[in-house]
């Protein structure tokens, strides 16, 4: 059997399966499915330091190889997260991170901070690219400036596993990720979803309650593989890809294109005992081609 | 229906529960609406009807070395239309059925959408990719309660595995079944097995004229109401039961992704915030929705 064991940073994972913040709930979830100490990993929903309500409903349209949504954060704040929920997720054999929003830099780092003093996170996710808020979100994750200030602020209070979620709609990603690593960044993790809209003919009006929201599922796929290896040949830190990742063979491509671990967000949907499968899959694909170690084909493409 | 997704289930309210006196039971019951395990299974459609024009009721059944999981009325299923390597989202279905043996579960399809008609060619033989069961379903009432359950279009699908749970609990339920035309009201003979069955169309082809709100049924004598069709026709039922003071269970269909509480897309606005669909209902007490005020 290939060794599968992957490092970002100093978070060690047993292999380089994660799941999506926003697709698979607290994990559990997905207990009846999938075996949860199986994964490398899995990052809960985006939490912030306040409780959010999120948008109005609808929320979601399916679009041909995805679907949009517009969910907008809800989250019940980081003291709620802290107290009730992470003593029911903390032991559940594998890596437990939590995806970080603000809405300001005080509050990124404010969340940031009561989530480092939680033993059994060994990482957060920073989501710099949420295109569904008005304030915080994407809007730091579009410029290098924005993203290195952010970045910067939270790595002052946190000191475990630092990882990036970058925002695909931006000209050049890559500039955007040179900047957080400068900013102290131990990952980046790519892509958040891309933007969109879909129209109601009947209606005449936007599907979405805000008009706009966030494109994911295999439909994205090509971009985000374009957008991971654009950004592995100009970092020298880990990437993590992400984008509609359904099958064993998309979660080998990204590994190609420089990703070291991967995301699997929509496909949740679909199959909620897909993580599992691809942690599977990955290990036969490996052992079929006789590679012996996940690290041999890591940016084989490149 | 506006919708290409359904959903069916339930939800307690606290207050009401306790105003007759049944809180041992509530939590009883909720204990149990957590740890309902959920399965993903494969199964094997045994007869595929079509009650209607543009309907199709799926009669399915677990496969050979298997057996379907207990599920209750108001719960649903996420169903995958197409094959396994089809990347299109599952439809939330509600049970429309189950049989006494537990054998054999059925869901009726209303086919509106690419998905849903993609269900519908479904033939004896094939297989259906399902996760279930899914939500909280409806209140099963004390002995010799009288509910009047009121359904609108595909929205009656649930309200006829509620009926054989309520009459087995020793219930008596009464049917109020609202559609446009006397084709739109669907399996009102399966129905009259369990209860007495009133019909409204709005062409008045059948039953009394007009919508389910107006039946002269409303001035008898009922101890709790559950409705199930277009939010608009539950808004109404939901005001006439606060007229009379009866407590009302509405199963809602909001637009879903995952049916797991994970994507909070099917979120409706509650007294407690936003709340998803597919988790906390889709049966909601309609006390606790914002739907009266």
């Amino acid at each position: 059997m290939a060794r599968l064991n992957v490092n970002i940073g100093a978070l060690a994972l047993k292999n380089p399966v994660l799941t999506a913040s926003g697709t698979f709930g607290y994990g559990l979830e997905f207990a009846d499915f999938v075996n949860l100490e199986d994964l490398g990993g899995f990052i809960v929903k985006g939490t912030t330091l306040d409780p959010r309500e999120g948008n109005d409903y609808p929320r979601m349209v399916e679009t041909a190889g995805g679907m949009l949504n517009c969910v907008g954060l809800q989250n019940k704040g980081v003291d709620y997260f802290c107290r009730h929920i992470y003593p029911r997720i903390k032991d559940l054999g594998t890596n437990v991170l939590v995806n970080v929003s603000g809405s300001d830099i005080p509050s990124y780092a404010a969340c940031a901070e009561r989530i480092a003093a939680l033993e059994a996170i060994p990482a957060i996710e920073l989501n710099i690219s949420c295109p569904n808020v008005k304030n915080g979100g994407m809007a730091f994750g579009t410029t290098c400036e924005g993203a290195a200030t952010v970045v910067e602020a939270v790595r002052k209070v946190y000191h475990k596993t630092l990882i990036v979620k970058l925002s695909p709609n931006v000209t050049d990603i890559a500039s955007i990720a040179m900047a957080v690593e400068a900013a102290g960044a131990d990952a980046v993790s790519l892509i958040n979803t891309l933007m969109g809209a879909s129209i109601d003919i009947e209606r005449r009006r936007p599907h979405l309650s805000i008009g706009t929201g966030g494109l994911s599922g295999p439909a994205m796929k090509p971009v985000a593989v374009r957008m991971v290896m654009q950004t592995a040949r100009a970092v020298k830190i880990p990437v993590i890809g992400i984008g509609g990742i359904c099958t064993t063979e998309d979660a080998i491509e990204f590994l190609m294109a420089g990703a070291s671990a991967i995301e699997i967000g929509y496909a949740n949907f679909i199959d909620p005992a897909v993580s599992g499968k691809i942690v599977r899959g990955i290990g036969q694909w490996l052992d079929s081609h006789h590679v012996s170690d996940v690290h041999a084909i890591i940016g084989a493409a490149l | 229906m506006a919708y290409a997704f359904r959903v069916k289930g339930h939800f307690f309210l606290r207050r009401h529960a306790s105003a007759i006196g049944i809180n041992r039971y509530l939590c009883h019951i909720q204990a149990i609406k957590h740890t309902m395990k959920k399965y993903i299974k494969d199964l094997t459609v045994h007869a595929a009807e079509r009650p209607a024009k543009g309907y199709t009721l799926l009669k399915l059944r677990a496969a050979e070395s298997d057996t379907l999981p207990p599920m209750e009325p108001g719960q649903f299923v996420e169903v995958r239309a197409g094959s396994a390597s089809d990347t299109g989202l599952r439809r939330p279905i509600s049970i429309n059925f189950v049989t006494a043996d537990n054998s054999e579960l059925w869901l009726l399809i209303h086919e509106i959408g690419a998905r849903t008609r993609a269900l519908g060619k479904l033939r004896k033989g094939d297989t259906l990719n399902c996760i279930l069961p899914l939500g909280n379903g409806f209140r099963i009432h004390a002995e010799g309660a009288r509910v009047l359950l009121v359904g609108g279009g595909v929205g009656t699908a649930p309200l006829l595995y509620y009926g054989r749970r309520l009459r087995e609990a020793g219930c008596r339920p009464t049917f109020l079944l609202g559609g446009r035309t006397a084709e739109g009201v669907l399996q009102g003979d399966l129905f009259a097995r369990y209860g007495d069955v009133y019909l409204t169309t709005e062409d008045g082809s059948a039953g009394e004229r007009g919508f389910v709100t107006d039946h002269s049924l409303w001035k008898g004598h009922f101890d709790a109401v559950a409705t199930c069709g277009p939010k608009p026709m539950m808004q109404a039922v939901a005001r006439k039961a606060r007229e009379k003071g009866l407590p009302c269970e509405a199963s809602l269909e909001n637009m879903m992704a995952c049916g797991l509480g994970a994507c909070l897309c099917c979120v409706e606005k509650t007294k407690t915030g936003n709340l998803c669909v597919c988790q906390s209902g889709p049966v909601f007490n309609t006390q606790d929705l914002q739907w009266l005020d």
